[in-house]
């Protein structure tokens, strides 16, 4: 008769490689059918209640005991199972060098002081206590694990962007350093792109796919997840992209990330277009309403991003300066005015990149909502071609009228310093808009000399306005005058870009590409990676604190104060 | 309150303290608090009752040694009639290897800080075999003592009457660069302890073949300078102790039923849990099962930075714990994690002279999970067969639990 029995070993830790490794090791003795060893957390015991192997005892287990099963076909095959669980613990150490393996993080820090970064993946709950001492002796985090909350990941960024360190994660799946592979890194190719990204599997594919086209990879810096998230403030793809910016060896940048908070992409978009590089960018599942702002090209899928990189290393353009036009400085807001809804739309989903806040009647998000459409705030983008301006009037294609008068409102704000507006041509629209525009820009000029006008004008030769002679009369105006959504936005990014302020975290470059050494803390799987690729480093012999005796944690808690 | 500060102050006074070997006297005239009827022992309090067999062994001997009773039974009855006192060794600045049994008219060795002047004490080493520390009390084991008691250590006390100390931090210093470790292993320290004194006793004595016989007893016994090393290491801690705020830890000690600690910021509570059985050799004929719980006051020598805390300075004995050179560093490696800081006059070859790891830090073991680790004699069971073994033995971790509970209440951090 089958038979089911366990053990339970109070504060014994292993780490989970291990315990796989001695899972199979123990199904693999004879008579036995199946077996679990697990630390008795709730999700544990789910599991091995799923598959028939949890006993009364294991259901008492804490998460911090060692929880081991086995079901076997008769009594003795199970206890005699049981029984072998030490033999079999023995002989994998037996396997492993004699070299003493700290237990500690400060004891290892002794061992190999030149260690440059140190390597976490305990359990969530005592991750970011092992991060914040790494951060403390001065050393970089590739924080695997998770479960981290987000308050401990701001405090630890925060720290680190003052000691000039980097943390990698939480829950960061992979990275590259120095031509080591971290985590569940592919063995690419080492070459000339950079890549930052917010999210493991998309690190992956992207520096697999650059090996495979046949460029390789300078650095891949990974941020965890929720860098991009608004209580982070990207503070890791910030210091990613500054030391892809300053390391000599990355040519073509590549910034993957789930689509980040407006004003963080704003943050960052204008840190990316400060560098003098090409910079790559997919927001998965995000495309972009434009293809190419300056140095900044968005892309729609990972794949596409490994393609454009390797293309843009091949193109010598990217290396060519970028050309010094002297642009107006912007006094203030952004107001676009717009007669044409779509292109309001695509307006504001540009300029959602690197303006924030914005606000407009057609928000996309519903932070961007603008809770009166007559009352704009911040940057805005008002289409006013919206059915309540509409009603009982004409389209503002065809009367300039009630747009005219809003921008005389507009320019009475002091805190606005541009002026957006499209002049839409062709048939059934008004017969001469840019006179119209002309004398009102004019007239408001002769009170705010300062005030930058933006046109973008769409139609073509042959429309009945005369597309040659509306632009000509606009831009007697002083106006900037464009015939492409695309010029427009770009002119507008670099206009802003000038004056948004320099995000400079400090990274000591010539530290960080120092050749990498470790200290690897939890699995035991990543220091062997670490040696395998020839890289130095010491593993720590880690276990919970005070065998994670929540009473006595919390005295040495205090006792730390 | 800071702790680190006050852990740093205690260390630093221990490994100032200059523990010197000043001379040899009876113990009701020299011991603080010695008195006929009262017997020392090693470890924390305990009664009679509880006591293992070679601690009962050890006190009927030192009652027929004082002549209090004629013969075993009368001694038991004396001590079941409630006529004899015990009290710890440490209660009087005493400490003694295995039994540790002192009574009021055995000699002792007297070792003096003199950075700090604080005294300790130790009883003379009989050597290997049947001996009282190990609880046997046959007639050849009382005559040996006698004759130490009456013969060696007056001609001893005489030796070092001129004044001039022998400074026991400076022999351990050198024991340690020729293979001690200064608890399971004197060796060399016993040599150089005897190759001091000999010129002295040779010096003084009127009688040569005296002299020859005790320097003869003194060289052969490779752990003659055991007792003034630990009666140092005493001195040394006891500088240590009493710091207010500090978790290191100033006492270890077993009585063969329980371990005991006391913490130099907690005052002279001591924290007690059953001993745990030694893992070790076996001498030919004995098993773990002929063995008598953990025993002895020795574990001063780990409390002061050597003994099994320096066992990289061993390797020759490494074999107690059936290992190898790299076990006897990793043993010295991990020690590292639950200390304070690193001896400045005690130093291991082979980790680059590194300083011993000195001075543990009860919230330290605690955080890791790592108790002590202590190099320790294995005694019978039964008293009076004597050492069977040696081997590694690890205080229980419940005495650290309740050492930090106690630092949390004591310092209002509950």
């Amino acid at each position: 008769m089958t038979i089911t029995k366990s053990e339970i070993r109070p504060g014994a830790y292993f780490d989970s490689v291990l315990l796989m490794l001695l899972q199979r090791g123990l199904s693999e003795l004879p008579g036995v059918e199946d077996a679990g060893v697990v630390m008795a957390t709730p999700a544990n015991l789910a599991l091995l209640d799923e598959s028939n192997l949890l006993t009364k005892d294991g259901e008492a287990g804490k998460p911090d005991d060692l929880l081991i099963v086995v079901r076997a076909k008769d009594e003795k095959s199970a206890t005699e199972a049981l029984a072998e669980f030490d033999s079999l613990i023995k002989k994998r150490k037996s396997n492993v060098a004699s070299d003493f393996y700290p237990k500690s993080l400060v004891m290892a820090n002794k061992q190999l002081p030149e260690a440059n970064w140190v390597l976490i993946s305990v359990p969530g709950r005592y991750a970011a206590e092992v991060a914040d001492q790494a951060l403390d002796i001065g050393k970089n985090v590739f924080l695997y694990s998770d479960n981290v909350s987000i308050e401990e990941e701001i405090d630890l960024k925060s720290k680190a962007q003052k000691l000039g360190l980097l943390v990698m994660g939480p829950d960061c799946g992979t990275a590259i350093i120095n031509g080591i592979g971290l985590g569940f890194a592919n063995h690419v190719q080492k070459g000339s792109i950079g890549v930052v990204g917010a999210s493991g599997t998309g690190i992956q594919a992207v520096t697999s796919h650059v090996s495979n086209l046949g460029a390789g990879i300078s650095q891949a810096i990974g941020t965890g997840g929720r860098d991009l998230k608004s209580e982070i403030m990207g503070i890791t793809v910030l210091q990613g992209l500054e030391i892809l910016r300053q390391d000599m060896d990355t040519k073509v940048i590549v910034l993957v990330s789930k689509p980040p908070a407006p004003e963080i992409a704003t943050k960052i978009l204008s840190a990316a277009q400060a560098i003098d590089k090409p910079v790559v960018i997919n927001f998965i599942g995000h495309p972009s309403a434009s293809q190419k702002i300056d140095n900044l090209y968005f892309v729609s899928s990972l794949e596409e991003a490994a393609e454009k990189a390797v293309s843009l290393t091949k193109n010598n353009d990217s290396q060519k300066v970028r050309e010094k036009i002297t642009l107006p400085k912007p006094t203030g807001y952004l107001r676009g005015l717009f007669s044409g809804g779509t292109l309001a739309y695509e307006a504001l989903l540009s300029l959602q990149s690197f303006l924030s806040p914005i606000y407009s009647n057609v928000a996309i998000s519903k932070d961007q909502n603008l809770e009166d459409p007559l009352e704009s705030k911040d940057h805005t983008i008002i289409d006013l071609g919206e059915d309540v301006f509409t009603v009982g009037r004409l389209h503002p294609m065809m009367d300039n009228d009630l747009r005219l008068r809003r921008m005389k409102k507009e320019v009475e704000d002091p805190e606005v310093g541009v002026i957006l507006l499209d002049v839409v041509l062709g048939e059934g629209s008004h017969p001469n808009p840019a006179k119209e525009i002309s004398a009102a820009i004019l007239e408001t000029k002769i009170l705010r000399p300062e005030l930058v006008f933006v046109v973008l004008v769409i139609g073509t030769e042959n429309d009945p306005q005369d597309k040659e002679n509306q632009i000509k009369e606009l831009e007697k105006t002083g106006a900037f005058v464009f015939t492409s959504s695309n010029n427009t936005i770009e002119f507008l990014n670099q206009m802003y870009q000038e004056s948004n302020d320099k995000i400079s975290p400090s990274i000591k470059i010539e530290d960080f590409l120092a050749p990498f050494v470790a200290i690897n803390i939890g699995l035991e799987s990543f220091y062997h990676s670490i040696v395998s690729q020839e890289a130095k480093a010491i593993h720590v012999e880690w276990r919970p604190p005070a065998g994670g005796n929540e009473k006595l944690m919390s005295i040495l808690d205090k006792m730390r104060n | 309150m800071d702790i680190n500060q006050a852990n740093e102050k205690v260390v630093n006074k221990i490994m100032a303290a200059r523990p010197m070997l000043t001379g040899l006297g009876i113990a009701r005239d020299v011991v603080p608090g010695m008195k006929e009827n009262l017997i020392m022992h090693a470890g924390p309090p305990i009664e009679w009752e509880k006591m293992s067999g070679p601690m009962r062994g050890g006190v009927i001997g030192a009652i027929l040694f004082e002549k209090l009773a004629k013969d075993e039974k009368q001694a038991i009855e004396m001590v079941e009639a409630g006529e004899i006192e015990f009290s710890p060794c440490h209660h009087h600045d005493s400490v003694g290897p295995m039994a540790g049994v002192i009574s009021s008219s055995m000699m002792v060795y007297i070792v003096e800080n003199e950075t700090d002047g604080n005294k300790a004490y130790s009883n003379l080493n009989e050597g290997y075999g049947k001996v009282l520390r190990y609880g046997a009390y046959s007639p050849e084991v009382l005559e040996k003592l006698s004759w130490m008691n009456d013969v060696m250590g007056p001609l001893l006390a005489e030796a070092l009457s001129d004044g001039e100390g022998l400074d026991i931090r400076a022999l351990l210093a050198e024991a340690l660069h020729m293979g001690d470790e200064g608890h399971n292993r004197n060796k060399a320290g016993s040599l150089i302890f005897t190759k001091l004194l000999a010129p002295r006793i040779a010096k003084i004595s009127k009688d040569g073949s005296v002299a020859s016989e005790i320097i003869q007893f003194l060289g052969d016994n490779a752990l003659s300078v055991l007792n003034p090393v630990m009666a140092a290491c005493k001195a040394m801690c006891d500088a240590g102790h009493g710091i207010e705020g500090s978790t290191v830890v100033t006492t270890m000690a077993r009585n063969g039923t329980e371990f005991g600690i006391r913490v130099s910021g907690l005052g002279d509570k001591w924290f007690t849990a059953p001993v745990e059985q030694p893992n070790g050799l076996y001498f030919p004929g004995y098993t773990s099962e002929d063995a008598s719980g953990d025993i002895g006051d020795s574990t001063i020598t780990e409390t002061s930075g050597i003994g099994a805390f320096a066992m990289a300075a061993a390797p020759a004995i490494v074999t107690f714990i059936s290992g190898t050179p790299q076990d006897a560093l990793n043993a010295t490696l991990e020690m590292y994690e639950i200390t304070t800081s690193e001896h400045s006059h005690f130093t291991i070859p082979s980790l680059d002279f590194r300083g011993t790891p000195t001075g543990i830090d009860i919230r330290k073991v605690i955080e890791l999970g790592i108790p002590p680790r202590v190099n320790t004699g294995i005694a019978h069971k039964d008293a009076g067969v004597g050492q069977i073994g040696a081997g590694l033995v690890r205080p229980p971790m419940a005495i650290f639990e309740k050492a930090l509970i106690a630092f949390a209440e004591e310092y209002n951090l509950g």
